[in-house]
């Protein structure tokens, strides 16, 4: 696994090391109005490896998901995709590194004025012209089975479920084949049953593509089942970082009731 | 409690050599917190409009939603506007009746209705009527889009908004004004004539010859075309207010509603610009 020295920590350092994890973050910070909520955390995820990222509602989880897909500017630190820093990068150059990145919202945020279908279509016919309509429609039809509503295409978003609306969410952020997925509180709000198939979808998914993904969730249960590495948040910095085994063997207080109350 | 009142300590210690806080009237820092906010929104507006300029011009373009967007802004508004001008050329046809025949004239000429029509007020009526209909649209639909996150998935799958959203919409006020407010001026036109013939019989033929003899294009050019600004405006406001939206759908109403009020006056006060400006360069 590469580690955070592979990272290279300024601008002009920033040429593709051959071993540099897929996405690295370093020393990021981040506060709005005064208010710290990320203070220097440094992570890095490979390719085919999830990380879980737990924590406190308010702690910085969704931040560090929008700062690492560009929603958000970072204070200081650096954000690297394949060894190569993006952090405020403009919008154009931006676009070109978000093309090879998924990103589930936690509200799923689908497009209401768009049909299912058309929402997964959405990413293909502004960036794959090189598809027929016949082909983009294939292509559609396929992400909508492989996330198990084939008979959906028509319905809009309004009209089917929370748990539905999660994956189509997730059949659109695979629309591009992306090497990276973030998947921002994919099973909040659904019940047992539904987080269970998401989990599975996501692990389908993992062993299919082999994508680095981030996981940001409360669920303790499904970032134990979809992650390889977790990574616990508190006040803005990472408490503690790795296996579920090392978690339970933490002697750190907050670890020990952040796990009992979970 | 005994019911003594609780001091804070930090308020009964004078503040240390060099923290003295000045401590202005509160009339005075409301000015300056407006002033500010004033200054501040300017500001952003000129960021926003220069993100939605660079957008607009370069590649790729968005022409199938400039399309849906013309028809959004121009076909959908045009019966609102063709009624407003509509009523507008009826109106004024029976107050100038009213007023020339209590300074003692038998009938009136074509051209005052025809001449206040089309220079102002077809195009005022028109600039005001898609700035309720259009603004508050615009503004409503981005707004609820920018609190659902929807903005972000756009900007997430790799698409600039400004460009998507911004830019088609801006455009598409732009191109359509004029054309709605050639609408308006023929329905007020049409209108003012048979207000006109239904209390003193007029031929059509009669009345648009009378109307506009003497008249050349620059008496009517430049007023349509002013509306193009007015487009401009209501576009880019509505765009701006709907794109900056916080906090849920208490935000949504915010920004429609403010981007209604400050389309229509911004629109009320480039006209005063723009009616000097036409009167300096082309007369």
């Amino acid at each position: 696994m590469a580690t955070v020295n592979d990272i290279p920590m300024t601008l002009e350092e920033t040429k593709e090391p051959p071993n540099a994890p897929v996405i690295a973050v370093k020393e990021l910070h981040k506060s709005f109005d005064g208010r710290v909520v990320l203070n220097g955390i440094t992570l890095t995820v490979d390719r085919g490896e999830t990380l879980a990222v737990l924590g406190r509602s308010g702690t910085g989880k969704s931040v560090l998901l929008r700062l690492i897909i560009g929603l958000e500017i970072p204070d200081a630190g650096l954000i690297c995709v394949n060894g190569s820093n993006i952090a405020g990068l403009s919008i154009d150059r931006m676009s070109e590194i978000r093309k090879r990145m998924g990103f589930l919202f936690q509200q799923s945020a689908l497009y209401d004025s768009l049909t299912v279908g058309e929402n997964v279509a959405f990413p293909l016919e502004h960036h794959r012209s090189d598809l027929s309509t016949s082909e983009r429609g294939d292509r559609v039809r396929q992400l909508l089975a492989e996330v198990g509503l084939e008979d959906a295409s028509r319905k809009m978003p309004s009209d089917i479920s929370g748990g539905m609306q999660k994956r189509v969410g997730l059949a659109r952020a695979l629309a591009l084949e992306p090497e990276i997925l973030l998947l921002d509180e994919p099973t909040a709000g659904l019940d047992p049953i539904s987080s269970g198939e998401i989990d599975d979808l996501v692990l389908k998914l993992q062993r299919e593509r082999q994508m680095a993904s981030i996981v940001v969730t409360h669920d303790l249960h499904s970032a134990r089942t979809i992650a390889n590495r977790l990574a616990l948040l508190d006040k803005g910095d990472v408490v503690i970082e790795g296996r579920f085994e090392d978690l339970e063997q933490s002697e750190i207080g907050f670890v020990k009731e952040f796990l009992k109350q979970s | 409690m005994n019911g003594h009142a609780i001091t804070p300590i930090a308020a009964t210690q004078p503040a240390p050599p060099g923290h003295e806080t000045v401590n202005l009237p509160v009339s005075a820092r409301s000015l300056a917190s407006n002033l500010l906010g004033f200054f501040d929104w300017f500001g952003n507006l000129g960021l926003f409009t220069w993100k939605v300029l660079r957008a607009a011009v370069t590649p790729p373009y968005e022409w199938r939603e400039l399309i849906r967007q013309l028809d959004e802004v121009g076909s959908q508004s045009l019966p609102l506007v063709a009624l407003a001008g509509g009523a507008v050329g009826a109106v004024l046809s029976m107050e100038i009746r009213s007023s020339m025949v209590r300074f003692g004239a038998t009938s009136v000429p074509p051209s005052a209705v025809i001449y206040s029509v089309i220079q102002e007020m077809g195009p005022t009526i028109t600039g005001l009527v898609v700035s309720g209909r259009v603004g508050a649209g615009i503004g409503a639909q981005l707004a609820s889009m920018k609190v659902t996150e929807q903005i972000d998935a756009i900007e997430a799958s790799a698409i600039n908004p400004y460009r998507l959203l911004a830019s088609t919409r801006i455009l598409a006020c732009i191109l359509m004004l004029p054309l709605l407010t050639v609408a308006a001026d023929a329905c007020g036109v049409l209108m003012g004539w048979v207000a006109q013939t239904l209390v003193q019989p007029i031929s059509f033929q009669q009345f648009i010859g009378s109307g506009f003899s003497g008249s050349t294009l620059h008496d009517f050019l430049p007023p349509t075309f002013k509306t193009a600004v007015f487009g401009l405006i209501i576009g880019l406001i509505a765009c701006f207010q709907g794109m900056r939206t916080r906090g849920g759908a208490e935000g949504v109403g915010r920004s429609a509603t403010s981007s209604v009020v400050l389309a229509s006056l911004f629109v009320i006060l480039a006209d005063v610009v723009l009616v000097k400006f036409i009167l300096v360069v082309f007369q």
